[in-house]
């Protein structure tokens, strides 16, 4: 069967492409559209390396299908920096050396950013539930609870 | 394989009638799409049912809510006057899965996904949730807990899907909870699940409940004497005690890695009435 022509926009972009049924978002995006940022750990939903956001929603583009995302928008890590100016969640993550093998990182970044969007100033428990879906294997969960709360603050002084 | 994702539930179910293969419908594809990369589904067509609107609605209806099938966990989370009036239902449904979990499962896709063990069915079940099925033959309501037969079972014939959910409407003084017990405090399955909804009088007596328990049996039970034994009680001691044990009664659990029988039936108890608890304390502040 022939292969779905899709149009959607990605980090403000209009782009299209072809895809099979069973490929899904996160395929697309490394794979045809050559956004590498997002990542593959589980394929199942549960470790959150390939979180991006669609329609203003964040969800794990490894349990979307390429051909849902036809005339929708999606934001992945790539779109988080503005040209050579990093976004200020990851600026602080450089700064607190919030990550080790950097995998999940992209995830996290992205789940973090879509937190400090509809709450500016989350407590720590926020935070902690919020990312129950990113999973660090290098348990580095405090040191990217706090760089969070930081750029968090950061933020709020604008 | 095909995808469809047509804008009408009688489009939906002509392509799921019509379907040579194997057939799915895709809501927020939280377990169909884990389910096809492990090799436990092939579908020859996928319908996404997204784009009908009556699937994505959360409205009022005849002093109740309908809440399409494919609205999401997260959308509930926001609906102020749905989570005020029915919280056991909104806390359910906001148990399953991680924050991007929640950005796309759906009430419709946890019923059908056929699990014993799916978090927001016996909140709905003890809501007295109804759901309404479109298929070939035309339009039926059919109470959610006859809806599932037994694991991956459901009473749904071929085209057929579940197109909302109906919420009863709400007398004063009513509320509902849900409870459930995981080893850890997020994203896992529960070994057992309890969801309970109850009407008290100006005077504080119990004149109405119903009780659901998750992941004891091969369905999702409602169990009618565990509400009679609350019934008419302020739910003192002795009622609670007849409640655990009516609760436990009820339940044909598995022995499994994540429970054993003994531990299901035990939890099964403590959980009906820690839900009784907290749906009296909720329905006592809804005058």
């Amino acid at each position: 069967m022939a292969k779905h022509h899709i149009e959607a926009t990605v980090n403000g972009d209009a782009v299209e492409f072809l895809c099979e049924t069973e490929d899904t978002l996160l395929d697309v995006l490394r794979d045809t559209l050559n956004l590498t940022g997002s990542k593959e750990g589980c394929a199942s939903g549960d470790c959150g390396a390939c979180s991006v956001m669609l329609d203003g929603r964040l969800v794990c583009s490894c349990l979307v299908l390429g051909c849902e995302v036809a005339g929708r928008k999606v934001e992945t890590i790539e779109g988080m920096a503005k040209g050579e100016s990093l976004h200020p969640l990851q600026q602080q993550f450089l700064k607190s050396a919030a990550l080790q093998c950097g995998i999940c990182t992209p995830g996290v970044l992205v789940a973090s950013k879509a937190l400090l969007e509809r709450s500016p100033d989350p407590t720590e428990t926020e935070v902690r539930y919020w990312l129950a879906g990113n999973l660090c294997r290098c348990t580095g969960y405090d040191k990217i609870v706090s760089a969070v709360m930081e750029a968090a603050a950061t933020m709020r002084k604008g | 394989m095909r995808y469809e994702a047509p804008d009408s539930l009688e489009g939906a179910v002509a392509l799921l009638a019509g379907a040579r293969g194997e057939a799915r419908v895709l809501a927020g594809g939280t377990d169909l799409l884990v389910q096809m990369r492990a090799d436990v589904l092939d579908p020859e067509l996928i319908v996404d049912i997204k784009k009908i609107k009556e699937t994505r609605a959360v409205t009022e209806e005849k002093g109740g809510w309908r809440i399409g099938a494919a609205v999401t966990g997260a959308e509930l989370k926001e609906h102020a006057r749905l989570k005020k009036v029915w919280p056991g239902v909104v806390e359910a449904a906001n148990l399953i899965g991680s924050t991007q979990v929640q950005g796309r499962a759906t009430l419709g896709g946890n019923l059908c996904n056929g699990s014993p063990a799916a978090d927001s069915v016996p909140a709905l079940i003890a809501a007295g949730a109804v759901a309404t099925l479109i298929g070939p033959k035309g339009k039926r309501d059919l109470p959610v807990e006859d809806v599932m037969l037994g694991p991956r079972k459901l009473a749904l014939g071929k085209g057929e899907i579940v197109a909302s959910f109906l919420l009863p409407p709400r007398a004063a003084r009513s509320s509902d909870a849900y409870l459930r017990f995981i080893p850890r405090t997020e994203m896992d399955i529960a070994v057992v699940g309890a969801g309970v909804s109850l009407t008290v009088d100006g005077a504080g007596l119990i004149t109405a409940a119903r009780v659901s328990l998750g992941a004891v049996a091969a369905r999702v039970l409602l169990v009618a004497e565990a509400a009679q034994a609350i019934v008419g009680s302020r739910l003192d001691a002795p009622a609670q005690e007849r409640l655990e044990a009516a609760a436990r009664a009820a339940c044909r659990p598995i022995d499994d890695k994540r429970g054993t029988v003994e531990f299901r039936i035990q939890v099964a108890g403590v959980l009906a009435r820690r839900a009784a608890l907290i749906a009296l304390d909720r329905a006592r502040s809804n005058n």
